[in-house]
Parts: structure tokens; C-alpha cells; sequence
């Protein structure tokens, strides 16, 4: 199936949709605007000639002066029909997208790490926080002007996670719980 | 088995006794039965499974178990890169490790970094644990490795106890 | 009587542990034995592998590929191979295709080889692991055989083969090929009918094909609950449409069944690496003509100047690569390794994603062990065969 059929296809079932295809030297490629993102996935998995039950990847390619700047590439597998796809969704470094991780639950960690690497919103994600980087790093290290070295020396204590009060305060109830 | 020159001491040369310091008694005990803590964290880890097994047997030297807790152990190798997320782990796995204690960065990437110069690498183990002995090689082979516990060896025989 | 308060138990299964493969951490709530929740948290082995081959030209960005997934190195670098020569057009002749596919394969049976021996081993049979790295040895001989290293050949290039294979090479494989099958005959007899092994991963860790792929999850753990998807068969690559073998399939899947479509695999694995042996010929094109991207065997460099020209320029500024993006599976020991390669036209890569099967594996982690015992946390992370370099790249 070529990026043409597919567009043809899913034209009808997702109203007010504008795809375009993509290049491609593999297999079909569609653009996808972000407000039809959810609609489109969840045709492609139900149609029974798509039937894409598989979310392979997730990922994000930054392309960084130019405008749009990330395009965040979705890899799809149909299993029934041995059909491969690929949807792209071009994205500025604020703008949101929503989360397909209603259409298929494999999308929840790889949209964290889209965030965490690149610092693409998704909407309507339950838990979008660092995946791969500590949790209180600073910056999404796959951007382009992000650098690759940094000369900086390494955290070797978890910062405490209650204040000092708390600390005494817990001392002090655990000494009265055990004298009487 | 009588040492060669007792007469000189007064004994007589077919006692078998033994003479030595405590001090060199202690450092023979210590390096004869060094146990390591398991602190495999990539490639170099399958290594020194490797190393463990039956081919390049680590137990001729003595490191006959891998504890899996570190305060039972005396000896930490750090075998494969190290992560920023991973570092305050370990040297929370080092300060747990009771004296004496030694550390064998194992590998490249933890000796310096290995290929990977870049933000999420500690570009050397050495920035946050004391090393005693590096192996280079990327993964290093068990021999290697198992040439580099002999020279922590020779180092603990030299070192005061 | 005053009111019995029972509250759940929260453990770490740190980063540093003897059972998680590598540096996972597991943040179980128990209640007494039973599993009641499981948050996986990753990173703690993030090298940036991605960002790095960007820095680098395109060849050199082999060595970094193979060390993500360090189980199946050389199953990564096939991948990042073949996306490579596909964005460039190249195309490989067949006696390097029947040597990739005869690499891709003895990788598998490493690979497998210490998924059964930590399996084993953290279930409780800890001979296994001594035997099973005993075989790996032989097929680290042959990696040194032919690339002089034993873990990380480098083999695989862009274009073909590094060099030629070396002189002793069939006879290596073939006495591998002869010893292994009775050894896997006696590893099956130590596990299979056990009666404490069954036990203890019989109806433990169940997911269904429905789930399994609603997850992600291809490879073994899909095939153990009955679907038959292997990138072998369903999309060929590098001349596997040539070889004649199957797709082991079991139905229950649970950690017992992925044992056994593992162990099945080993022996499917033997059967093609039988029959690429024999199309092998002990020497002859070990790479494609294409000179912008293979380097001229060294004789020439030292006596031609056209040699020394090329050797020059593919080494000092690499080869240029097409514009545009592509995206090649692969089938690894874990599952679907896949390389999403987007070259910008010069002699760096733009962007390498590696699709890493192990992330999805251990995000399908507590969707399994749910319900579970302790115990079974451990069978149901060995039977999902994570690799951490995998996981986090």
C-alpha cells in the first residue's frame, strides 16, 4: 500500500483531516496534522483493511532552525495485513500533541521519553516525567543546541526527600513510640 | 617445611615452623579470599560472568562467590559505564562496603569514559570512588581482568594492613 | 479490640541487585508476599548513544550501535547496516548476505544462551549459567576468528564485511554446529520436565496476544502467546526468503512457553546456520563494488594511488548518504530491532533511533507480575530477556 491508498482510505473515515504524503524510500508516509492525531490512530487500528495493532516507535527527529521545529514520527505495524506505516506530526518547541496512549498502552514510556529528550507536550498523558534522565535534570539533551559534553561534576547524594523538621519530628515520635 | 636459614635464628633447621610478621599474615589472608559485591552494569558485566565461569575461573584466585550484598564484600568492581542517574547509587553501594575495601575499574568507560564523551557518561568512576587498579579495554578480556585482580593482589601484599 | 491496621509494604528492588538484568529499579508494594503494584524506573544505564552518532560519521557510528544492545551486538550493527544501505541505495552480493545471515544467527544462539543461563540461574539452577557461557566460549572463539575481538567484532559494515572471512572458519562453525545440538538436548533434559522449574514458571507472568501487541511486544513474547509475527518471514531481509526454517510458536504464554519457543529457537537457529555453512565459499566478495563506501583491500592501498586516494577519503571525511529517512526491523534475540536512520545528505548521521524491544518489555513489567509473588518477579524478568543497554540506550 503506498501513501496515496492509505490517504485514500482513512480520508473517508476521518472527517476534516488534511494528510500529506511524505517522501519515502520504504514504506507509506503520512503527515498528520495534531488536532487529528487520536481520530486517525484510532481508524487505522480499527479498519479492518489497516487493522495497525502494533505501535512499533515513537520517536522525534529535531530539525533545528527550521520551523516547524520536530517532527514526532510514529512507526506502525499491521500484523494481519503485513502492512508497515509511518505518520509524522510537525511540532513547535511549544506546542502540544495529544497522547495516543488511549489507542495503544506501548505509547505511554515512549512518549515520556519524546518529553524527556526533546520536550514535546503530550496532552492528556498520565504521567509525563523523565524516563532516561534523572528526574531534576535541566534541558532535553536530543535537542539540536543542546550540547553533547558538559564538564560538570557528578551528584553522588539523592538530595533528601523531607525537610529537616520532618527528619526530627519522625526521630522524635519513633523514641516515644518505643519507651512506653 | 623448615625455613632455609634457621640455624641462623637458633632453631633447628627440620622444625617445621614458619616465621613471619602478623602483618604479612593478615595481608595474605586478605588478598588470598577477596569477594567481590556485584556491581555489573553493561557490557563489562558480561565479562566478568565470563571470567567467573568455568573457562577463566576466578576462584583459583580466590574471589570464590560474587556477594550480592555489598557489605558483605571487600572488593568492587565497577564493570561498565557509569550514569549520571546510576552514580549516587553506587557510591551509596561503596559506603556501604565494609574496610577494608578496594575498588577495580573495569573497562574503558570506567576508567575515563570510554567512547562515550558526553552528558550522561561520568567520564572516569575515579571522580567519585577511589580506584585501585584500572583495566583498559573495551569490554577488557577475562584475562585481562583476572590480571588486574593479581595486581591488586601484589598491591594489597605491599600495602601496610 | 482496637481496629487491626494493615498497610502495604513498599520494597526497592534497587539498581544495583543480583536478579534485574542490569540496572533496573523496581519499586514493588507488597502485601506479605503478594505483588499489589510494580513502577519500573530506568535510566540508570542512559549513554546517549543517539546523541553521540550524530557527532560522528557514518561508518563510525558502528561501534556505538553495537554497544547498546551488548547481548546481540552484532544484530544492531546488521540493522544500522542495512537502514544505511538501503538510504544509499546499495546493494549486497550474495555470499555477504549468507555471512550476515550465518552472524545474525550465531549472535542468536549467544544470546539466548544467557538469557537460559541467568534464567536458570536465578530460578534456582545455577549450573546453568556455567554451562551455558561454556558454549558461548566457542562462539566467542569464532568471533575472534574472524575480527580478532570477542565481543564487539565490528564486523558488519556499511557495504559488506570488514574483510574476508579467515582460514579456519568452517571448520570452527562446523564443530560448533556438531557439539551444540546434544548440549541443548541436555539442557532441555536438566529444565523441561523439572518438576520445580515447571512449577515455578507454569501460569506465571501470562499475557495474551491481544495484550502483547497492544504493548508492543513482538519478538518471543508475542510467539509465546501464539502469534506467529517474525521479521524473518513477514519482512525479509539480507536473503532469509532463501532459507528453510520455522517460527516456533506456543499458545499459553507464560514464562514456561517463552522458555520453550527460546529453546526451540536455538534449535531453528542451527538448522540455518547448517545451511548457510554450506553456501559460504571460503573466500570471495566480502563487500559490494560500490568504492564511495568500501575501502580497497590494504595490498592496493600500499601499491595503487587510485586505492590510496579512496582509502583516504572514505576515512578521513566518510561518504555521503542521500537525504531522507528510512526505517529497517530486523529481527533480534528480544524481539523487533529496528534502526530509524534520517540522513540530511552529508557524512553525519542527522538522527539514529534504535527501537529498543527490552523498553517495552519492561513497560509491560507490571501488567504482568501484578498479582504475583516476589518469586515470580524474578521469573517474569528473565523471561522477558531485558537487556538494560537495550532499554536506555
Amino acid at each position: 500500500m503506498n501513501s496515496h491508498q492509505v490517504i485514500e482510505t482513512l480520508t473517508p473515515l476521518v472527517p476534516g483531516a488534511s494528510y500529506e504524503a511524505g517522501a519515502s524510500i520504504d514504506f507509506a508516509t503520512l503527515y498528520v496534522p495534531a488536532s487529528s492525531l487520536v481520530d486517525t490512530c484510532l481508524a487505522l487500528r480499527n479498519t479492518p483493511s489497516l487493522r495497525f495493532n502494533v505501535l512499533v516507535e515513537v520517536t522525534a527527529a529535531d530539525y533545528f532552525p527550521r520551523e516547524p521545529r520536530f517532527e514526532v514520527v510514529y512507526h506502525l505495524l499491521s500484523v494481519p495485513n503485513r502492512l508497515r506505516l509511518r505518520l509524522k506530526v510537525r511540532a513547535s518547541a511549544d506546542a502540544a500533541i495529544p497522547t495516543v496512549q488511549g489507542v495503544w498502552p506501548a505509547a505511554g514510556w515512549l512518549e515520556r521519553e519524546v518529553w524527556d529528550m526533546f520536550g514535546v507536550v503530550f496532552d492528556g498523558h498520565p504521567d509525563l516525567r523523565r524516563l532516561l534522565m534523572p528526574d531534576d535534570w535541566e534541558g532535553h539533551p536530543q535537542r539540536k543546541d543542546y550540547p553533547v559534553q558538559i564538564r560538570k561534576v557528578p551528584q553522588t547524594y539523592e538530595p533528601l526527600e523531607i525537610s529537616e523538621e520532618e527528619f526530627r519530628a519522625n526521630l522524635e515520635r519513633d523514641r516515644l513510640k518505643r519507651t512506653h | 617445611m623448615a625455613q632455609p636459614d634457621a640455624h641462623l635464628h637458633g632453631l633447628d633447621s627440620e622444625l617445621p615452623i614458619i616465621t613471619t610478621t602478623v602483618e604479612k599474615i593478615v595481608q595474605w589472608a586478605r588478598r588470598s579470599a577477596i569477594w567481590p559485591a556485584q556491581f555489573g552494569l553493561a557490557c563489562c558485566a558480561i565479562e566478568m560472568m565470563a571470567m567467573v565461569a568455568s573457562r577463566y575461573d576466578i576462584a583459583r584466585f580466590g574471589a570464590e562467590v560474587f556477594r550480592g550484598s555489598p557489605r558483605q564484600s571487600d572488593l568492587m568492581i565497577v564493570a561498565g559505564r557509569l550514569s549520571r542517574k546510576m552514580a549516587p547509587a553506587m557510591r551509596r553501594v561503596y559506603d556501604q562496603m565494609p574496610e577494608p575495601k578496594w575498588v577495580i575499574s573495569m573497562g574503558a568507560c570506567a576508567s575515563i569514559g570510554g567512547v562515550f564523551d558526553n552528558y550522561a557518561i561520568v567520564q572516569g568512576v575515579d571522580q567519585i570512588v577511589p580506584v585501585d587498579v584500572f583495566v583498559p579495554g573495551c569490554p577488557p578480556r577475562p584475562e585481562s581482568l583476572i590480571y588486574g585482580i593479581v595486581q591488586l593482589q601484589q598491591k594489597i601484599a605491599r600495602s601496610r594492613a | 479490640m482496637a481496629e487491626l491496621h494493615t498497610e502495604t509494604m513498599t520494597v526497592n528492588m534497587g539498581p544495583q541487585h543480583p536478579s534485574t538484568h542490569g540496572v533496573l529499579r523496581l519499586v514493588l508494594e507488597l502485601d506479605g508476599e503478594v505483588v499489589q503494584s510494580a513502577t519500573p524506573s530506568i535510566g540508570y544505564l542512559h549513554t546517549g548513544i543517539e546523541k553521540t552518532a550524530e557527532q560522528k560519521k557514518w561508518q563510525q557510528v558502528i561501534p556505538l550501535v553495537e554497544r547498546m544492545d551488548y547481548l546481540a551486538a552484532q544484530s544492531n550493527s546488521l540493522a544500522y547496516a542495512l537502514s544505511v544501505e538501503k538510504l544509499l541505495g546499495l546493494e549486497m552480493p550474495q555470499r555477504v548476505k549468507d555471512i550476515r545471515v550465518l552472524i545474525a544467527e550465531l549472535q542468536r544462539i549467544a544470546s539466548h544462551l544467557i538469557w537460559l543461563g541467568t534464567h536458570a540461574m536465578e530460578i534456582g539452577a545455577v549450573s546453568m549459567l556455567f554451562y551455558a557461557i561454556r558454549e558461548r566460549e566457542l562462539l566467542m572463539n569464532i568471533n575472534e576468528l574472524i575480527a580478532g575481538f570477542r565481543f564487539f567484532p565490528s564486523y558488519i559494515r556499511i557495504g559488506g564485511l570488514r574483510e574476508d572471512l579467515s582460514r579456519g572458519f568452517h571448520e570452527a562453525v562446523n564443530a560448533f554446529l556438531d557439539r551444540f545440538p546434544k548440549k541443548l538436548d541436555e539442557y532441555e533434559g536438566l529444565l523441561s520436565k523439572n518438576d520445580i522449574f515447571m512449577r515455578r514458571t507454569q501460569g506465571v507472568g501470562v499475557i495474551s496476544q491481544q495484550d502483547a501487541f497492544a504493548w508492543g511486544l513482538l519478538g518471543p513474547i508475542a510467539r509465546a502467546s501464539g502469534s506467529n509475527y517474525d521479521v524473518r518471514k513477514y519482512f525479509p531481509y539480507s536473503g532469509y526468503e532463501s532459507y528453510d526454517f520455522e517460527v516456533p510458536t506456543e499458545a499459553e504464554g507464560d514464562v514456561y512457553a517463552r522458555y520453550r519457543v527460546r529453546m526451540r529457537e536455538l534449535r531453528e537457529c542451527v538448522k540455518i546456520c547448517r545451511q548457510a555453512i554450506k553456501r559460504i565459499t571460503p573466500s570471495g566478495a566480502w563487500a559490494c563494488d560500490d568504492p564511495r563506501v568500501v575501502p580497497p583491500p590494504k595490498d592496493k592501498v600500499y601499491t595503487e594511488m587510485e586505492a590510496l586516494i579512496q582509502h583516504f577519503l572514505i576515512y578521513s571525511q566518510g561518504f555521503t548518504v542521500p537525504a531522507g529517512d528510512v526505517y529497517v526491523p530486523v529481527e533480534g534475540p528480544r524481539g523487533e530491532h529496528g534502526v530509524y536512520a534520517v540522513s540530511d545528505g552529508t557524512n553525519r548521521p542527522w538522527r539514529i533511533k534504535m527501537r529498543a524491544p527490552s523498553l517495552l518489555a519492561i513497560q509491560a513489567l507490571p501488567t504482568l507480575i501484578k498479582g504475583g509473588l516476589i518469586a515470580d518477579v524474578v521469573a517474569v524478568i528473565g523471561s522477558n530477556d531485558v537487556v538494560m543497554g537495550d532499554c536506555d540506550r
